[in-house]
């Protein structure tokens, strides 16, 4: 429990320092940490192997294209035409009150919805993680049942490539 | 034991800061940041699921998900590039007129 | 009998205290080794045949006078080095060196000898190994100078495509040993073949094992590929703006990588710690003995090969080492299915 609020107290603060904070560049950074604060939520979920891949892939991956891309474009120096703080006085309060009408109804949401045998809230697993730890299941479900959308994700991945480099490509 | 509800609710937390970001930043590369915090937010909830449910299914939508974020920072990226060498300029509002 | 936790966290001290001493003998085993390849002696004033040297070294370095450049990021500066050495440290927290001991009896169940047993080990390092990139990409830039920069631009894109070539033969060697726990690995790798062929996955996977030693070079910013940091093109790369113990924990986080990339392939290809003649609970010296040979390999390559030019790098590393990497894992597949492992 004290795991969860930990990870979940640092993934929601890095979350809203990305949101909110000046410098794409630290905002590269504290996502890197928010998905660092995941993974251990992960771990937590009897789920290593996603831990271990949303790290290689999004904080070890992805993030860096952000970074090259940020260090590129001088993003940096970049002013959003509001001096100082990214979101002034009034945008500010507008988007608090989306993000608090937001989460509140999902909340409601959740809390509303009845399961066989009570709410979710005090719902406990249905069965020990032992069996969710193996890859050797995993792969098994995701080369049988999914393999379809596993082709058709590496069709994706290329058209993305060949998309990025054509697009970035200077006119010469 | 944590129960469900309160991945849930962090993950519901998340994807509303994660919107708010969409909605409010005036500079696309922090806008396609926040994209990415409500993707980590789904997975989020995707895992919980799968691991209250006993099943690996979760955690197969996740690797898609995630793959899927990797393709569209790419091409996110990409035009943001494409963008800024026209214009000189990262905020979205420079864009508004439909001529290049 | 000392209680378990006890001998636990004892394991955690001697493999932090044992990565220390090995950088210091990595760092005169490199001078002496260049010394002699190069037909001169190597340090030999400080200490019985300048074996001292590598402390001598760490006090001038700590005793420098610490800059930092006016215009560069104030927390990303400092925030860099420790990045980079806390991510070569990490990574070999999940490298197991040696069997299940007791100790000689000290303790009362036997624990491996291994900071931590993942059961997904194999790609904990590869994850820790993407993380130092983030290291060297913030110094460059942190640091506000071209050089630093370009450097560390340079070998950000070195490390993520050559991780790549990495990763497949990486997973050639899981597909033969069908688990992602080092430690399985290297017990798959026990006995030998007609009791004279030890049964080690070099001979099963010789061009992984190549590619792997090619990419782990690559990975660490070694020669031949060193260009991101060569004092002949670009000052230092992107460490020209550091001094004194930032300095310091750069080099120490590059020789603890080299050292962790050289015992994962110890570990992956060449047995980890089984070996003939001594018994389990002393294999951990085959370990060590496998892990200097393949270091000594590194140093002995740093000071033959002339250097890569960067495009010639990148050229190499994706037009030649990953289609090889790729096609060694698609025959692996292929014998494995119809042979069986």
């Amino acid at each position: 429990m004290l795991l969860f609020l930990l990870a979940a107290a640092v993934a929601v603060a890095a979350s809203l320092a990305v949101v909110l904070g000046h410098n794409p560049m630290h905002s590269v950074l504290l996502l890197i940490v928010s998905f660092a604060a995941l993974a251990a939520l992960y771990i937590g979920l009897d789920a290593p192997f996603a831990a271990v891949v949303q790290i290689i892939i999004y904080a070890g991956a992805i993030m860096v294209l952000f970074l090259f891309v940020v260090m590129l474009l001088n993003a940096h120096r970049e002013d959003e035409g509001a001096g100082g703080a990214a979101l002034g006085g009034r945008p500010l309060a507008a988007g608090a009150a989306l993000a608090i009408v937001l989460a509140a109804e999902l909340a409601w949401a959740v809390l509303r919805t009845r399961r066989a045998g009570g709410s979710w809230m005090g719902a406990g697993p249905e069965s020990d993680g032992a069996a969710l730890q193996s890859v050797r299941t995993l792969g098994g479900v995701l080369y049988s049942e999914y393999s379809l959308a596993f082709e058709v994700t590496s069709l994706l991945i290329i058209v993305a490539m060949v998309g990025a480099v054509v697009l970035a490509r200077r006119e010469s | 034991m944590v129960p469900l509800g309160h991945y849930l609710f962090l993950s519901a937390v998340l994807f509303a800061v994660g919107t708010v970001g969409v909605f409010l930043r005036r500079n696309v590369i922090t806008v396609l940041l926040s994209i990415e915090v409500m993707l980590n937010a789904v997975n989020l909830a995707f895992i919980a699921f799968g691991r209250f449910q006993g099943s690996v299914h979760g955690q197969v939508i996740m690797f898609f998900v995630v793959t899927v974020a990797a393709a569209e920072a790419a091409v996110g990226l990409a035009l943001a590039i494409a963008l800024f060498r026209h214009r000189e300029s990262l905020n979205p509002d420079a864009f508004t007129s439909l001529k290049w | 009998m000392i209680p378990l936790y006890v001998a636990q966290i004892g394991v955690v001290v001697a493999v932090f205290v044992m990565l220390l001493l090995a950088a210091a003998v990595m760092v005169y085993s490199e001078r002496k080794v260049a010394g002699a390849i190069q037909q001169r002696y190597g340090p030999y004033l400080v200490g019985p045949k300048g074996a001292l040297q590598p402390f001598a070294d760490v006090i001038k370095l700590i005793l420098k006078e610490p800059l930092r450049p006016v215009a560069a990021d104030r927390v990303l500066y400092y925030v860099a080095p420790l990045l980079s050495a806390t991510a070569a440290f990490a990574a070999f927290a999940v490298v197991p060196f040696g069997a299940e001991t007791t100790l000689f009896g000290l303790i009362e169940e036997p624990i491996r000898l291994q900071v931590a047993d993942v059961n997904v080990a194999v790609l904990v390092i590869f994850a820790i190994t993407s993380i130092s990139v983030y290291g060297i990409v913030l110094a460059g830039w942190s640091s506000n100078s071209k050089y630093s920069l370009l450097g560390a631009l340079r070998s950000a894109s070195q490390m993520i495509s050559y991780e790549l070539s990495y990763g497949v033969s990486l997973a050639s060697v899981l597909i033969i040993a069908g688990s992602l726990s080092l430690t399985e690995i290297v017990d798959a790798q026990q006995g030998a073949w007609l009791g004279v062929l030890p049964r080690w996955n070099v001979f099963v996977q010789p061009v992984g094992f190549l590619v792997f030693m090619i990419a782990g070079v690559a990975e660490t910013n070694r020669a031949p590929f060193d260009l991101p940091e060569a004092e002949q093109e670009l000052v230092a790369g992107y460490h020209t703006e550091y001094s004194s113990t930032p300095f310091m924990m750069f080099f120490l986080a590059e020789y603890i990588n080299m050292v962790t990339a050289a015992a994962v392939a110890a570990n992956l290809f060449l047995g980890g710690w089984h070996g003939p003649f001594l018994p389990e609970s002393l294999g951990w010296i085959w370990f060590l003995a496998k892990t200097g040979a393949i270091l000594f390999f590194y140093i002995w390559m740093r000071w033959t090969l002339p250097r890569l030019r960067y495009d010639q790098l990148m050229q190499f590393g994706w037009k030649v080492l990953l289609p090889v990497a790729a096609l060694n894992l698609i025959l692996t597949a292929a014998g494995v299915i119809t042979v069986g492992r």
